[in-house]
């Protein structure tokens, strides 16, 4: 085991070259909602179990099951009132499990991609072809039923290995080549982009993904009452948003069908997106959007600044 | 070649559902519900009445409100009673202030144990709803057929001879299930059951004994995991629910009726420093125009399933 993942150097926020995004934005805010299949009778990881109760958890399911039917119709709904074209975390076998949705998603031009294959099915235990062969299949299914060559991973459930964003550069290079501009969001180290260190030296990097604004993290593991959420995300907003006229910044919020979707959480939730939409310099992107920019315009600079930084200058 | 690790195979990603128990459907493409006079929100209240064994002996998980500390746990035992003794009295005194009739989610043993608090529902008319037999008589996959079987039995036996009623409703302790409850409540004539949470309507659920109804009884909005679990405020709690019947009523203006199922536990917003909260939030609800305050049969009677 390592003492760091090894994925990125350090680099202080302050005196970084100035990131600008389309339009002179100050802020490129991207909308992440989980689309996810939970499984009635999955197989237990050795490592972690994916219910609390003996399956079938019909609690957990259940509620899950909600976003499916219920909330993701309900989230659509509502990011269609403000414009915002959501970057959908997918697990792969909803592909298989209900079509309708992902037309629903192909219908309002939503970038697709990868979770994995299941939420109930992490990567620990896997060797490395195993978790290739994840990879692989959940890329093949959103590039066959999904229309799309996936740009971005989150791994299912945040479950890694050390080699997880080695291999989704591999597995895409194979598939795609160097077409694709290639994210991760499994790191939460930074408010903006960051270039990432691959074995193969593929590039990629990592696109900001608010962990802590999180609508699972923030209700579930925090206890977040459903008006503090939409309090957290405004305020958010608004540093993000002043020092984006500095230097742009990427504000992500994640969310999930099962939980902002819920009758008493999404009330909260559309104000705050009103209250973003409502300011001039916003950039409503895509992750994939947003790690193509960065790409094109800023890797370069970025990593000779961390260079430089490494090296003692500033 | 592909791994044959289990951890890999997937023999049911197929179309639709992973189970047997009901089809892939989305609310929005199921036919729109009318609740009478033009109402957009019906207001299900259900209350639970509940035994809890001093001696629990089932810790597969941990149930909301059972007892937790080394035995005799008189501190949750004793808790727990007094939504029985005090809790519920102030509970339905709140509710008679707005006419809102409520189901009554009953353990059992809470019928054999104080008849005098049965009957006193069954004076006021209010549809009983089988609870289990105590909160220590759980179902799930670790319960062995047989044990289950005779579980729902005499639970339904039980109530339905304490109470004249034909109980045709089921709640689970823990709302936690076999893969086989579903065809034992059907088997023992319950209709429908309220521990699926996965739509904000009721719906159709497949079991060996014939068709039974799933009305779902929200758990996200439930006194015990907004109080307990999440540990929000009564303030919090109040205005969770506020928001979640705004929104509804707003939904309901092009979607078609909608449900605003509120589980409350005596043992919890019968004390006394929760009371004017429930009192409060349910003036403010049943304040505004369009909400049906019903009983459980009452809905899925006008919602067609």
């Amino acid at each position: 085991m390592k003492a760091d993942p090894q994925f990125y150097d350090y680099w202080a926020y302050d005196n970084r070259p100035r990131i600008r995004w389309p339009n002179n934005a100050r802020v490129a805010l991207w909308v992440a909602p989980n689309f996810e299949f939970y499984e009635f009778d999955p197989p237990t990881n050795p490592q972690r179990t994916p219910w609390k109760r003996p399956n079938p958890d019909i609690a957990g399911y259940g509620i899950r099951d909600y976003g499916n039917r219920v909330g993701a119709l309900r989230q659509m709904e509502l990011l269609d009132k403000f414009g915002i074209r959501a970057s959908v975390s997918l697990s792969a076998a909803l592909c298989d499990h209900h079509p309708e949705i992902i037309e629903m998603c192909r219908e309002r031009n939503y970038e697709l991609f990868s979770h994995g294959v299941y939420n109930t099915r992490y990567n620990y235990t896997l060797n490395e072809a195993e978790e290739r062969q994840m990879l692989k299949d959940s890329i093949e299914v959103i590039l066959e039923k999904g229309g799309q060559n996936c740009s971005g991973y989150l791994a299912p459930a945040l479950s890694h290995s050390e080699h997880t964003l080695d291999l989704f550069a591999e597995v895409s290079t194979e598939i795609f080549g160097d077409e694709v501009p290639l994210y991760s969001c499994d790191l939460f180290h930074d408010d903006q982009p960051t270039p990432l260190k691959t074995r193969s030296g593929r590039k990629m990097v990592s696109v900001p993904y608010s962990l802590e604004l999180n609508d699972t993290i923030a209700f579930v593991v925090n206890k977040a009452e459903p008006r503090r959420y939409g309090q957290m995300i405004r305020d958010a907003f608004d540093v993000l948003y002043a020092e984006g006229a500095e230097s742009g910044t990427v504000m992500c919020i994640p969310t999930h069908n099962y939980q902002v979707s819920c009758p008493h959480r999404i009330a909260a939730f559309e104000e705050a997106l009103a209250y973003i939409t409502s300011h001039d310099d916003v950039w409503l992107a895509t992750g994939r959007e947003i790690a193509d920019h960065f790409i094109q315009h800023h890797y370069d600079e970025a990593q000779a600044s961390i260079e430089a930084g490494l090296a003692g200058g500033k | 070649m592909p791994s044959e690790n289990p951890l890999l195979q997937y023999p049911h990603r197929h179309y639709g559902m992973d189970h047997h128990r009901y089809p892939w459907q989305m609310l929005h493409q199921r036919p729109q519900v009318q609740w009478p006079d033009g109402n957009k929100v019906a207001l299900w209240v259900n209350i639970s009445l509940q035994f809890f064994p001093l001696a629990q002996t089932d810790k597969t998980f941990q149930v909301p409100g059972g007892m937790r500390m080394p035995y005799p746990d008189l501190r949750h035992f004793s808790l727990r009673d007094y939504g029985n003794r005090v809790g519920i009295f102030r509970v339905l005194k709140v509710l008679d202030r707005y006419g809102i009739r409520p189901t009554v989610a009953m353990s059992a043993e809470v019928a054999t144990r104080y008849p005098s608090l049965c009957q006193r529902i069954v004076e006021r008319g209010d549809e009983i709803i089988a609870h289990g037999l105590n909160m220590d008589a759980l179902h799930h996959s670790g319960v062995d057929e047989a044990l289950e079987s005779e579980r729902v039995r005499v639970t339904c036996e039980t109530l339905r001879e304490a109470t004249g009623q034909p109980i045709t409703g089921w709640l689970s302790p823990g709302k936690s299930q076999s893969f086989r409850t579903p065809d034992l409540l059907a088997q023992n004539g319950i209709r429908y059951m309220c521990d699926w949470v996965n739509d904000d309507m009721p719906y159709s659920v497949d079991t060996a004994h014939g068709p039974l109804v799933a009305l779902p009884l929200s758990t996200e909005l439930e006194d015990t995991f907004v109080l307990l679990n999440n540990q929000h405020s009564e303030q919090s709690y109040a205005e969770q629910v506020q928001d979640a019947c705004g929104f509804l009523l707003r939904e309901a203006e092009t979607k078609g009726g909608r449900l605003l199922a509120l589980s409350i536990h005596p043992w919890l917003m019968g004390q006394p420093h929760r009371i004017k909260k429930l009192d409060e939030m349910l003036a403010h609800i049943t304040g505004q125009p369009g909400i049906w305050s019903a009983s459980a049969s009452d809905i899925i009677a006008h919602a067609g399933v």
